[in-house]
């Protein structure tokens, strides 16, 4: 099968089959990579954006320009994206709270009432 | 005691080196390979003209020279004290980036050597910009690594501008005959000699890893001149368009 368009632009681009496995040889695309900037020493470092780069190295060396130019930094993380592994946006229902277990929730519980009473009666 | 002029000539030197090549990188600006690099590689553009700023205002403040922006812009060319190689047009991403890694590393040891200069302003400013040139050689290098191992084509020019732009580089270590023997006398720098090996022992490891092949040092004569006020015929246009806008006004306040 090939990849027929209505636009003769895209046909004279001679596109390989569609149905045809692609692959990808090393270091023939830029990645993407997601950025973690530290402010200091100690903090955790935090998700700020994500940068193109051809390897890690690199994109350490664009993350400094792009997330760390102006506000304080004193550390980065760069990770290619594709190595996250994420849950998928349908099982986002995994996370609903059920409300029948509201009791499992450390805010469900009034404890001031309680500690306001001890106190008075010291 | 260290003499005003061989301080001043040293000074000048090496300020208008950052001018000549901040200008020049700055040129790449909105005209980088990706987005990315479009913003670093301006990003550096400004420290080296930054840079220039504070060697033109050690001149200023400690050894009664002109205002920093009017010694910037109103200069006639033969004053100008720049080497060859930051003087040569961008041509392509592959010249400017051998340059840029070139020059950076010839820049780090020479402020690194001022660490332990005997003009305390040099101190203040190789601590004051460790950081960055720092970050500008693992820049290059890590640019050079990648041109050089992405493909047969990116490799093949990564040479090619090395070959092209070595005698130029090697330029930048000209020495003064006038003063030099004064500045080391008087351990204001090591001279530019024990610079030039100190660079040599800097890009080499680079360029294996890349490898790339450095040309045999003893067949290169160094392009020298810039030093002594003679220039290539690119420096003229670009002081020109450089100086355009502060010369509509030069009393202007910004």
């Amino acid at each position: 099968m090939s990849n027929d368009s209505l636009d003769p632009r895209v046909n004279r681009l001679k596109l390989s089959d569609a149905n045809a496995v692609i692959k990808v040889e090393e270091g023939e695309n830029w990645n993407v990579y997601e950025v973690f900037h530290q402010e200091k020493r100690g903090a955790h470092h935090e998700h700020v954006g994500c940068v193109h780069a051809p390897d890690p190295q690199l994109a350490l060396v664009f993350a400094k320009e792009q997330f760390a130019r102006r506000k304080k930094c004193v550390n980065l993380w760069v990770v290619r994206s594709a190595d996250i592994l994420a849950f998928d946006v349908e099982d986002e229902d995994m996370f609903a709270n059920n409300l029948e277990k509201n009791y499992r929730d450390a805010s469900g519980f009034k404890v001031m009432e309680k500690i306001n009473k001890f106190k008075q009666s010291k | 005691m260290i003499s005003n002029a061989a301080l001043t000539d040293l000074i000048i030197k090496m300020a208008d080196d950052e001018l000549i090549q901040g200008h020049r990188n700055s040129e790449w600006t909105g005209l980088g390979p990706v987005m990315e690099e479009d913003i670093a590689f301006s990003s550096m553009a400004q420290d080296k003209i930054g840079h220039a700023w504070a060697l033109y205002r050690i001149l200023h403040e400690n050894l009664g020279g002109e205002d920093p922006d009017r010694f910037a812009f109103m200069r006639p060319e033969k004053d100008f004290r720049c080497s060859h190689l930051v003087e040569m047009p961008n041509g392509g991403y592959d010249f400017s980036l051998m340059r840029h890694f070139l020059f950076d590393h010839a820049e780090t040891v020479r402020y690194e050597s001022l660490q332990d200069s005997s003009f305390e302003p040099f101190q203040l400013l190789s601590k004051k910009i460790k950081g960055e040139l720092k970050y500008h050689t693992l820049h290059a290098n890590a640019f050079i690594m990648q041109l050089s191992k992405a493909s047969e084509e990116g490799y093949a020019r990564m040479q090619t501008a090395l070959n092209d732009t070595i005698a130029l580089a090697a330029g930048v270590f000209e020495p003064s005959a006038a003063h030099e023997e004064a500045l080391m006398a008087e351990k204001v720098y090591p001279g530019e000699k024990e610079l030039y090996h100190r660079w040599l022992d800097r890009i080499y490891p680079v360029l294996v890893k890349a490898s790339l092949n450095l040309p045999d040092m003893n067949t290169i004569t160094p392009v020298y001149g810039g030093r002594q006020g003679f220039h290539t015929t690119h420096l003229a246009p670009l002081l020109k368009e450089m100086g355009e806008v502060f010369n509509l006004d030069t009393e202007a306040s910004w």
